[in-house]
């Protein structure tokens, strides 16, 4: 049990090491295949791992590996706690991450930095495995930093333009605020209930008197690293620029797991949240609002790895919406649905954006169905399960979060995840119809690669699409960890109106599509949903401009100037008195002669003043 | 006439001499000596100036500890004399080393030998 | 009485030191130092303070003084030395200084005038007390101050050696030296 633990995580840090030092062991560069396979190959065991995990052992269970800190109260252990919630989290890491290392193996090939892709990518997964399987809130946090580097690293992967450093900057600057309002929380509920251990303050929060207002106080800080990791409203806009990065990472890091870090966070913690309705009702708003913000900006996006951003944005405001209802398993069934049908159609993108020759906007696309007949379905399958069409697996964990917002929160937040639904039909539709039919107007069509990439691109696909298409029948086992609030039945009504909703949006953009309006107003409105609804802006004149002031103000450095003052004079002072060491006896002795003198009349006269 | 009489007698007499006579005497032969100092060139003349507020200084010690009746004064004395003999034995060393070289007992000529 | 003899025995120190320090020739300033010295040895005794009157006698004017004679006498100073003393002991030369250390006299009188001297028992301290203190209270210092006389001793030694043996060695060496390298040279 111990051992299999520490395997899931231990092989692909294992991975990484041996990537990251290769090139010191043998003495030469590491081949293509030999890294593929170091990369592959440890996530894979890691899968095997997790395999024998849930299917043998009965959960939770509690690995203690070593003592990491003792500074009594303090004490922090190196230690793994497994439930079903982690059993869940860590087959989707394993899983996932194994098909789309599959598919990165032949995606990335030919490209200079081929054995630095794969040893990031495996200690990506070695790092989100410990988050998710971390007992104590420090270790938690240990995973939390690295995943976030490993984002950093990804993003940036293409180092050599500055736009692609400039986006892992700005993704490293967000979640850090959220990281450190994370940890500030940490340190908080550390003072509130004396533990650092998850389970145990979890435990500790049941014991009578504690301070209502600071652990509503822990857990809006504990949200706000979540929303910061999730990318939701006001630190969602990292996540569009992150997609700089190559778009295996972008489905791994920022679409399938990493991102969903904030969910499982809050999910981990949610006796803290369910202590406090206004955070609960906090964490509701704030999703419901991210994913009307984030669909709405999807709709206009021309850059089709940008849609997916924002559709990723918007469904994890889905699943904030949901967690802040209570419906916590529901929100944990559609981070999972999501991990399929998301890392699909990234995939399913980067396949194309690969055969158009590495073109990104919807316009250089159109009517690549016939050219492209496997990339459609499978683009057609994600499309489908993002709208939550019936029958698909997005269609099942759709409709539970649906329902638990319906019967716990009230009227509006549910219209609006409603018109949320209408909008996910929309752009689902637009971005498959756009790319696959319409008007042919990319007809420079790269050949295909050779057969072991395509065997190494294709089976994840089919894959990922037999698990979007069937995933909707393997509800993970929550039922141990979370008393959801929706005890109720499911109702016909919120079924059919989801459904509808979705319906309506497909029909609305199928009209618009048909129609092709311009007016003037429509243009400045689709600029304005384009920005992403001009947060950056915002945050450019509120945030960015002053410091930019202040620095300009400060150029010279005040407090340098000052300091240069102090050396400035020292140094003047030095030289004036280093003439009075002029070696000469006689002088040496006249000021001795005088200092005594004017010491003496400055005691009498001390000793006058303060005497009788 | 027993011993303790005769200290009493001393005592009796010694008492004439106030504390601060002593000392005055004392600041008054260092400041001789101060001035010996500052005024002169050749340095055996520096040296014996030295001499002088030495000296001056060991009078204060043996004034201040006579006065209070307390051995302390004469044991700093002794100390006194003992740096002024090991001073004097390197200073006179120096001064015949630095004669030797350059034939001239200017003490302003030693202040070149800085550069 | 005593305070007679105490202030002419002052009188006597005072002029004698002034006289030292003003003189041009070096021989007679030592002749005047030794005559302070003596004059200062008598005051100890008069206060009270017999050893230090005999130490001041056996060892500064015996001896100390004595080391400075023979070195005057090695140096063999002549008449140009006094004419150049004469040259340098200029009015402008000694005004300034001296009238720095006569202010800083004068602060040291008032000093002393304004602290009333307070009336203790005096009484002689005889050697005997000295001793005890020194080998009891201060053994320590005693020690330090050995090891002081001992660097002076050698450093003296040191300092005042003729060099002469040893720079001839050091030439023959290095001649040696070179007509090795240069046999080595010329096979």
């Amino acid at each position: 049990m111990s051992a299999l633990t520490v395997l899931i995580a231990g092989f692909p840090l294992l991975g990484f090491l041996c990537l990251a030092c290769a090139p010191l062991l043998i003495r030469r560069p590491l081949s293509e295949s030999a890294s593929a396979i170091i990369g592959v190959g440890s996530v894979a065991l890691s899968a095997v791992a997790w395999a024998i995990l849930a299917t043998h052992h009965a959960s939770p269970a509690y690995v203690h590996l070593w003592q990491w800190v003792s500074l009594p109260p303090l004490r922090v252990d190196f230690a793994l706690y497994v439930d079903a919630l982690t059993i869940t989290m860590l087959g989707v890491i394993t899983g996932v991450g194994l098909l789309i290392h599959l598919f990165a193996a032949g995606y990335m090939r030919g490209d200079d930095g081929y054995r630095r892709f794969f040893a990031y990518l495996n200690l990506f997964v070695g790092a989100m495995a410990l988050l998710v399987m971390a007992d104590n809130l420090v270790l938690l946090y240990l995973g939390w930093e690295l995943v976030g580097l490993c984002s950093f690293l990804l993003i940036g992967f293409w180092y050599r333009n500055p736009e692609n450093a400039r986006a892992a900057g700005k993704a490293f600057l967000m979640t850090r605020i959220g990281d450190t309002a994370l940890l500030i929380g940490i340190i908080a509920l550390f003072w509130q209930t004396n533990t650092l251990g998850i389970q145990a303050a979890m435990a500790a929060l049941q014991d009578p008197g504690h301070n209502d207002r600071m652990l509503a106080i822990c857990a809006l800080l504990l949200l706000a690293g979540a929303v910061g990791k999730s990318a939701q409203i006001p630190l969602q806009t990292w996540l569009p620029d992150a997609m700089a990065g190559p778009t295996p990472v972008s489905a791994l890091i920022h679409a399938a797991t990493m991102v969903t870090a904030g969910v499982y966070l809050i999910a981990r913690c949610h006796a803290l949240f369910q202590s406090s309705a206004m955070a609960m009702q906090t964490v509701a708003i704030i999703g419901t609002a991210t994913l009307l913000v984030a669909g709405s900006s999807a709709l206009v996006q021309t850059d089709i790895k940008r849609v997916l951003a924002y559709s990723t944005i918007s469904q994890l405001g889905y699943m904030f919406a949901a967690l802040g209802a209570g419906a916590f398993s529901a929100a944990i069934f559609h981070l999972v649905t999501h991990a399929f049908f998301k890392a699909l159609l990234f995939l399913a993108a980067g396949a194309t954006i690969l055969r158009v020759r590495h073109k990104q906007s919807l316009d250089a696309m159109g009517g690549l169905a016939r050219r492209l007949p496997f990339l459609c379905a499978c683009f057609g399958v994600g499309c489908a399960n993002l709208a939550a069409l019936p029958l698909t697996a997005g269609y099942f964990s759709k409709e539970h979060l649906l329902l638990a917002i319906w019967h716990n929160q009230p009227p509006w937040l549910w219209w609006c995840a409603l018109i949320g639904a209408a909008i996910t039909g929309m752009y689902s539709f637009r971005i498959f119809y756009r790319i696959f039919f319409g008007p042919v107007k990319a007809n420079d069509i790269s050949r295909l690669p050779p057969a072991a990439t395509r065997w190494q691109m294709g089976v994840p696909l089919v894959a990922l699409g037999l698990l979007a298409l069937a995933g909707g029948w393997i509800a993970p086992p929550l039922e141990s960890i979370f008393v959801d609030a929706h005890a109720e039945p499911a109702s016909l009504v919120v079924g059919i109106a989801g459904t509808l909703a979705t319906l309506l949006g497909i029909a609305l953009c199928w009209w618009f599509l048909a129609r092709r309006p311009g007016s003037q107003a429509l243009g400045l409105c689709r600029e304005f949903l384009r920005q992403g609804w001009g947060f950056d802006a915002l945050y450019q004149r509120l945030f960015v401009r002053p410091v930019l002031w202040i620095s300009r103000v400060n150029r010279g450095d005040i407090v340098t100037q000052i300091y240069r003052g102090i050396s400035a004079l020292s140094l003047g002072a030095n030289q004036f008195l280093s003439r009075a060491q002029n070696g000469t006896l006689r002088w040496y002795m006249a000021t001795l002669l005088a200092a005594t003198l004017l010491l003496l009349l400055v005691v009498h006269a001390l000793a006058r003043v303060s005497g009788p | 006439m027993n011993a303790q009489a005769i200290a009493a007698q001393s005592a009796e007499s010694l008492q004439q001499i106030p504390l601060s006579h002593g000392l005055a005497l004392a600041a008054a032969l260092f400041c001789v000596g101060a001035v010996g100092m500052l005024i002169r060139r050749n340095i055996l003349f520096t040296l014996m100036s030295l001499e002088i507020c030495t000296n001056a200084v060991a009078l204060a010690f043996v004034a201040a500890g006579a006065h209070w009746g307390n051995p302390d004064g004469q044991v700093m004395y002794v100390f006194v004399v003992t740096l002024a003999a090991a001073e004097v034995a390197i200073a006179l060393a120096l001064v015949l080393l630095f004669y030797r070289r350059h034939h001239t007992l200017d003490i302003d000529q030693l202040a070149a030998m800085r550069d | 009485m005593e305070l007679v003899s105490f202030y002419i025995s002052a009188l006597i120190a005072l002029m004698a030191s002034l006289l030292a320090v003003i003189s041009r020739n070096a021989v007679h300033a030592l002749l005047m130092l030794i005559v302070s010295l003596l004059a200062v040895a008598c005051i100890f005794y008069q206060i009270g303070a017999p050893l230090a009157a005999a130490l001041q006698v056996i060892v500064y004017a015996g001896a100390i003084l004595v080391l400075m004679v023979f070195v005057i006498m090695m140096l063999n100073q002549g008449k140009a030395a006094v004419d150049q003393e004469t040259q340098w002991l200029a009015r402008e030369n000694w005004l300034a200084p001296a009238s720095l250390a006569g202010a800083l006299l004068v602060m040291m009188l008032y000093l002393l005038w304004d602290s009333a001297s307070r009336g203790a028992a005096a009484r002689s301290v005889s050697a005997a007390e000295v001793g005890l203190a020194m080998y009891s209270k201060y053994l320590l210092v005693v020690e330090l101050a050995s090891f002081v006389l001992l660097a002076g001793l050698v450093g003296a030694f040191h300092l005042a050696r003729r060099h002469t043996a040893d720079s001839a060695a050091s030439t023959n060496n290095a001649a040696s030296t070179e007509s090795v390298k240069s046999a080595r040279g010329v096979r």
